[in-house]
């Protein structure tokens, strides 16, 4: 069964140890600090940050009051990726085991279109290399040994180093239900899980008690699988090529002998 | 081996022809210089030599040198229905301009996609790692395929004058040649519409639709006679060649039929999504749409069907307009419809518009190297006439 992590935001005390955490597991080159609203650091994920957590500053306007929350972001680790069916090398493929979505960097050709199909933003590109590749998380999870952790059986290095709990690894259908135990036994969660049904599944979930556009999630992201547009297209391809090179072929035919009859009869020719 | 040899020698010896211009030497000088900025950012990467970023992994490139180049090349199939399939004998005498640039477009849009490319030594991966499920996938198979077929076509035009002995080989191969030829691009033209369809959440809902890749289809069509008006507008100029009106004002008229059904189809999706409201709302979006449709398709429509296009003025008119609608709607889909979504800021740099205008420019230069040796424009005389 596929693997999830759960993201409980009440929980976060935003203290970037997951983030460290990831730098350090998978040999990502440090950086000078550059911050957003004094708070968040990096400012957005980029080739050499695979997870930020973002720090906010929310209204509550029923108390006339702020609250600070913060939430870890990184590669949702969709069930059905749009970027890895935007790829046209192959070059990122889910786990069906583990759930990972895992990135084959010598399939991958640059063209960037896995960025653009991403619902969520994610994959970002080396853009200071004279032979960039894409960068995302892996879910610690990597085929070749290297960096694994899933693969052995052990927690992603983020939820490893979490001190408060919150984030927590499992089965996705046994953190699922987790979520909405949680969410009903107590009324400030939104009663919602992001990632349950988004762009059709994600492997990780997260709940909150301010609203999930705070960390950038887009407000519209539609519950159908993405790559069921592509795949309502592709489906004709066949069918249209060879039909309308049938049709051709006909058509060649058939005006080519009529206007031999007309030529017969007077001198309309050409060639 | 022999041949081949033969054949060498025979180029070599051919009186090539290349009149030196002002324009051209202009030309030359724009040509030059992209091909330096393309040398330096196949050496140093993208980040050096373009403005690209995370929020905007593509841009020019791919806006106007791939997906508006493919679109403007379409000519060649569009004429090639209408001359080799349907025999329409009157526009024979644009059928091999307009397949020349068809040709030299797809050439261009080849070295456009090269440039955009990160890891431009991997570009052959998808031809043996099959990312069946992606629309880029059907793009770049047809897009190598068409190119192919095109070359092997135009080894019809070249066997005239050099290797003649090959001629008659590609003769026969010709009809087969143009109805693969035919579907590829039809293919391709509206996949690369499609492309877009998996950025549901991202493109603004004036521009995405399910029948996306349709529009596309249809407006490489029609954008292909008027681009035919402006080319013969400029080759009359250059090349003193004048094609008939009439044979313009027929291709404009086939043109607006399908503009016609361009428009209603997009106006039946508008209404049938419910964002109908969004046309008028005046913001940055809406006003860009309103602009690409008046523009680009309801005032050639008026043009198509009045006595405007029986003048040049008319034709050449038409000509700018829709081109330029179709390179507006374009550049709308690949940034205007975006940037809501993307957020983040991008302009080309200098190096990226060197680059584009280079490749523009070897594409113009090469399009009168042919034309001044091959029979291309004035092939005419040397068959029967066409019907007058
Ligand atoms: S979140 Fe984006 S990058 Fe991660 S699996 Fe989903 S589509 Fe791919
Ligand atoms: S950039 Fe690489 S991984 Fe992303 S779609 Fe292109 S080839 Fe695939």
């Amino acid at each position: 069964m596929a693997k999830g992590v759960l993201v409980d935001i009440t929980r976060c005390m935003g203290c970037k140890a997951c983030q460290v955490a990831c730098k350090q597991w998978n040999d990502l080159p440090s950086s000078n600090p550059e911050f957003k609203d004094g708070l968040t650091s990096p400012p957005e994920m980029d080739g050499y940050n695979y997870t930020t957590v973002f720090i906010e500053v929310v209204e509550d306007k029923k108390n006339n009051d702020y609250t600070i929350r913060s939430a870890k972001r990184q590669c949702m680790h969709c069930e059905h990726p749009a970027c890895a069916s935007a790829c046209f090398a192959k070059a990122l493929q889910r786990d069906p085991k583990t759930g990972a979505v895992v990135y084959y960097p010598h399939l991958c050709v640059g063209c960037r279109y896995c960025m653009l199909a991403c619902p969520f933003d994610i994959p970002k590109y080396e853009w200071d290399k004279q032979f960039p590749l894409v960068a995302k998380c892996q879910f610690c999870f990597d085929p070749k040994g290297k960096y694994d952790r899933l693969g052995y059986g052990l927690k992603p290095a983020c939820v490893d180093t979490c001190p408060t709990g919150a984030l927590k690894f499992g089965e996705r259908d046994e953190l699922l239900k987790e979520a909405w135990q949680r969410i009903n036994s107590d009324p400030k969660y939104i009663k919602h899980v992001m990632g349950e049904k988004e762009a059709g599944g994600t492997a990780w979930l997260y709940i909150s008690d301010v609203p999930f556009t705070t960390f950038g999630f887009r407000p519209n992201l539609g519950t159908q699988p993405l790559p069921e547009y592509s795949h309502n297209f592709l489906k004709w391809t066949p069918i249209i090529a060879v039909g309308w090179g049938t049709l051709l072929t006909v058509l060649y035919h058939y005006t080519k002998r009529r206007q031999k009859v007309a030529s017969e009869s007077n001198k309309d020719v050409h060639m | 081996m022999s041949a081949n040899k033969g054949l060498l020698k025979e180029i070599a010896e051919y009186k090539w022809r290349f009149t030196m211009t002002t324009t051209r030497k202009i030309l030359l000088m724009l040509a030059g210089l992209g091909v330096a900025c393309m040398i330096f950012r196949l050496a140093t990467g993208l980040g050096m030599a373009t403005n690209l970023n995370d929020k905007w992994p593509w841009g020019l490139w791919i806006g106007l040198d791939v997906l508006t180049g493919v679109a403007l090349a379409g000519g060649g199939y569009g004429t090639a229905i209408i001359v080799h399939v349907l025999h329409r004998g009157k526009y024979h005498p644009i059928a091999r301009s307009a397949m020349l640039t068809s040709l030299l477009g797809y050439l261009l849009v080849m070295a456009g996609l090269f440039m955009d490319i990160g890891q431009w030594f991997n570009f052959w991966r998808p031809f043996v790692s099959w990312g069946h499920t992606s629309v880029l996938f059907e793009v770049f198979w047809c897009v190598s395929c068409y190119t192919t077929v095109q070359v092997l076509e135009f080894g019809e035009i070249l066997t005239e004058k050099v290797g003649t002995k090959y001629h008659n080989a590609f003769k026969k191969a010709l009809p087969v040649l143009m109805i693969v030829g035919i579907v590829f691009p039809t293919l391709h033209q509206s996949s690369l519409g499609a492309l877009y369809l998996i950025m549901v959440d991202k493109l603004y809902p004036l521009w995405w639709s399910p029948y996306l890749g349709l529009f596309f289809l249809i407006s490489s069509f029609f954008v292909g006679p008027a681009m035919i008006c402006v080319e013969t507008g400029l080759a009359g100029r250059a090349f003193k060649h004048e094609v008939p009106i009439h044979v313009l004002r027929g291709l404009v008229r086939i043109s607006g039929v399908f503009m016609v059904l361009y428009l209603a189809l997009k106006i039946y999706d508008l209404s049938n999504r419910g964002v109908f409201n969004l046309v008028f709302k005046g913001n940055l979006e809406g006003n860009m749409f309103v602009l690409e449709l008046l523009l680009g398709v309801i005032i050639p429509i008026i043009i198509a069907f009045s006595s405007m296009s029986s003048t040049r003025k008319g034709l050449i008119t038409f000509g700018v307009l829709v081109s330029g609608g179709l390179i507006l709607n374009r550049m709308n889909v690949v940034f205007t419809g975006m940037s809501a979504s993307l957020g983040g800021w991008y302009f080309p740099s200098i190096m990226e518009w060197a680059v584009s205008i280079g490749l523009i420019s070897i594409g113009v230069l090469a399009y009168c190297f042919i034309a001044e040796n091959f029979n291309i424009l004035d092939h005419d005389e040397h068959h029967h006439k066409a019907t007058a």
